[in-house]
């Protein structure tokens, strides 16, 4: 088990920095996401801690030790690729042992720990097949276990989940995230998908043109959006953004409360909104709404969230009327997209 | 949502007469040029040469068509040429077959990457493709001259060669003049020949391979020569199984290069198949043994490339 820790990274390719000027930090364990939209420099990121690519600056430290010098194949930190890259010729034991035969770990103890990382990933029927005659379940089990199997210092996961199915996703990501905290080895978990990185990181470091934007625990994220981008990209649907005058202002959708038109104005702790509502979505549990400010523009979509039961009360194109708690309304400067510190009369901050 | 629904597809014109139009018709006549040339010059020459085995004609006299079975078959399985001639083109085979698989995985992995100079290297790769026959033999005939080898000279500057030397006071190691040598010269200028074609199959092979699979290699702790052998080598090995098949059939099939170098000598020590076939057939007279000669070695060739094909093919698949 180790900890990551970056210092300053940088790559850059001719004169396009792809990372540029990275710090974060693990803690021993900890499963960290790497959330960005494609090229936004997160698999870059992650190849120069694998040490398939050179940084252009800066430090990479594994347990305190700067690994920057030293090639992939002896910094012991495993990886699970996109396409699980599976030696095809191999069979699935072979694949498995591969790194054990590498790494010189004597001959006489193959069998076990190869028995042992089938074991955890439920595969032990499969070691004398063909990658060619695995499902893709299957085949990211092999591959899972094959970076398992050599007691790595850390784990990086690209986009692991990508290539299944919808259904076999959701399962995928809870074993994934139950084999981790098992072994309690430290992770990298590359992805583009939120509620992927969400839902399995400890905390998310989101990128977005080689910077980091925000770290945080998920639900930090959720609530405390950093920046424009970082609220505009977490959450589903994410957060609502309604233009002012000097500032833009965030609500997540659930925290819109129908109120009568007959109500007279809520408590101070309180904003109203009009919202006319467009169309209307029915999601099973709940509703999602999709509608604009009756006095802004009809190009600012608000998302509504309502509960099973109000859903079914109301009628898209009419105008109705909306509470949100202050508390609960996130204020970002236009120019900067950061997040504003103290709040303009309209939101007091608590 | 776009306005108003597509409408029904246009209707397709009346079809005419025209040539153009009857897509079988057009298809016969486009493919009629390929198909004269096939039957041409490939088809009627190899009825003509299994005719022509089984036969009694003569170069002086190929009209006289009368069928003898396996005589010519007989009769050259007699001859001690024969069996020195097969041995010798399997040897040149084989060997030139062996030393091309060794370095067109060097090159081939050589020319995957990314260095400077590579396009030349890429261009000296592939002129040996590029230059005729004729010309590459006369360059190869002073390369290993008997008086004036160049080769002979550096050997001789690195005191290999000469009074003192660990090979013996000779002067000159006379390639094309020792039985031993004279092969070893064939099987080096096959090589050189073949290279270019075997380097480019097998670099197409490798250049497939996706990236990921050497850098998952790389984590997981294999050095250059685990993953040259252990992941390299075998995705090359259908590509490699090909590319000796055409190497391979190229070269049992020649007879310019010995024909240029050696003649078939010293002796009949580099005597081969096709050019012993061709010395009897044409040079001697006998037009109906130098077809027996050249047919016989058909139904194994056909038979190694069957198999090897399926082979290559099924391990694609996997």
């Amino acid at each position: 088990m180790a900890t990551l820790e970056t210092r300053g990274l940088k790559r850059h390719y001719g004169k396009i920095a792809a990372v540029d000027g990275i710090d974060l930090t693990t803690a021993e364990g900890e499963l960290l996401a790497i959330l960005g939209p494609s090229g936004s420099g997160k698999s870059t990121l992650m190849r120069m801690v694998a040490g398939l690519e050179r940084p252009s600056g800066g430090d990479i430290l594994l347990d305190g030790r700067s690994v920057v010098g030293v090639p992939a194949r002896k910094r012991n930190v495993a990886m699970v690729f996109q396409s699980y890259a599976l030696y095809p010729h191999m069979s699935v034991y072979d694949n498995i042992v591969f790194p054990l035969k590498s790494y010189k770990v004597p001959r006489e103890r193959w069998k076990a720990k190869v028995d042992w990382a089938a074991g955890v990933l439920g595969i032990t029927h499969l070691l004398d097949r063909r990658p060619g005659r695995l499902s893709g379940g299957e085949s990211q089990r092999v591959a899972l276990a094959r970076a398992l199997v050599r007691d790595p210092e850390m784990f990086i996961f690209d986009e692991p989940l990508s290539a299944l199915d919808a259904q076999v996703r959701h399962t995928a990501r809870a074993e994934l995230r139950d084999l981790q905290k098992r072994t309690n080895v430290t992770c990298l978990y590359v992805t583009h998908d939120q509620v992927e990185a969400m839902g399995l990181g400890d905390r998310v470091a989101v990128m977005k043109d080689g910077h980091v934007r925000q770290v945080g625990e998920p639900a930090n994220l959720y609530f405390e959006p950093a920046d424009l981008f970082v609220a505009s990209f977490i959450g589903t649907p994410p957060m609502n953004l309604l233009e002012r005058e000097a500032e833009t202002l965030g609500i997540r959708a659930e925290h819109f409360r129908l109120v009568g038109e007959d109500q007279p104005a809520g408590d101070e702790d309180e904003a109203r909104f009009r919202i006319r509502l467009d169309q209307l979505e029915f999601l099973g549990a709940e509703w999602l709404a999709y509608g604009h400010e009756e006095r802004g523009s009809e190009e600012t979509r608000v998302i509504v969230r309502f509960s099973q039961d109000e859903g079914a009360t109301v009628t898209p194109g009419r105008v109705y009327e909306f509470a949100v708690p202050r508390r609960h309304i996130k204020a970002f400067d236009k120019q900067t997209g950061l997040r504003s510190r103290a709040g303009r009369s309209q939101q007091p901050q608590d | 949502m776009q306005e108003g629904l597509p409408g029904a597809p246009p209707r397709a014109e009346a079809p005419t007469s025209a040539i153009v139009d009857r897509e079988r018709a057009l298809g016969w006549l486009m493919l009629s040029p390929a198909l004269l040339y096939i039957v041409a010059f490939v088809g009627v020459p190899f009825v003509l040469a299994i005719l022509l085995a089984f036969s009694n004609a003569t170069v002086g006299n190929p009209t006289s068509f009368h069928f003898v079975g396996f005589a010519n078959f007989a009769r050259i399985l007699q001859q001690p040429q024969f069996l020195i001639s097969l041995r010798n083109s399997a040897t040149v085979t084989l060997g030139t077959l062996v030393v091309l698989v060794v370095l067109a995985t060097i090159t081939s992995e050589l020319l995957a990457r990314d260095f400077r100079g590579k396009r030349l290297v890429q261009i000296v790769l592939m002129l040996p493709w590029a230059m005729p026959v004729s010309l590459a033999a006369i360059n190869w005939l002073w390369l290993l001259d008997s008086q004036f080898s160049p080769i002979d000279w550096i050997f001789r500057q690195l005191h290999v060669l000469g009074p003192g030397g660990l090979f013996g006071p000779s002067m000159h190691f006379y390639y094309l003049g020792r039985t031993d040598l004279a092969l070893a010269s064939v099987i080096m200028v096959y090589v050189w020949r073949m290279l270019p074609l075997a380097t480019i199959i097998v670099l197409a092979g490798r250049l497939s391979i996706p990236r990921e699979r050497f850098e998952q290699a790389e984590i997981d702790g294999a050095g250059f020569m685990r993953v040259l052998f252990r992941i390299t080598v075998p995705a090359l090995m259908p590509v490699l199984v090909v590319a000796l098949l055409f190497t391979g059939l190229l070269v049992i099939g020649d007879m310019a290069t010995v024909d240029l170098l050696t003649r078939g000598g010293p002796g009949d020590s580099t005597q081969v198949l096709p050019y012993w076939a061709y010395l009897t057939g044409i040079q001697g007279g006998d037009l109906s043994a130098g077809a027996a000669v050249a047919l016989f070695l058909l139904p194994v060739l056909l038979a190694i490339s069957i198999v090897v094909l399926r082979y290559a093919y099924r391990s694609e698949d996997a």
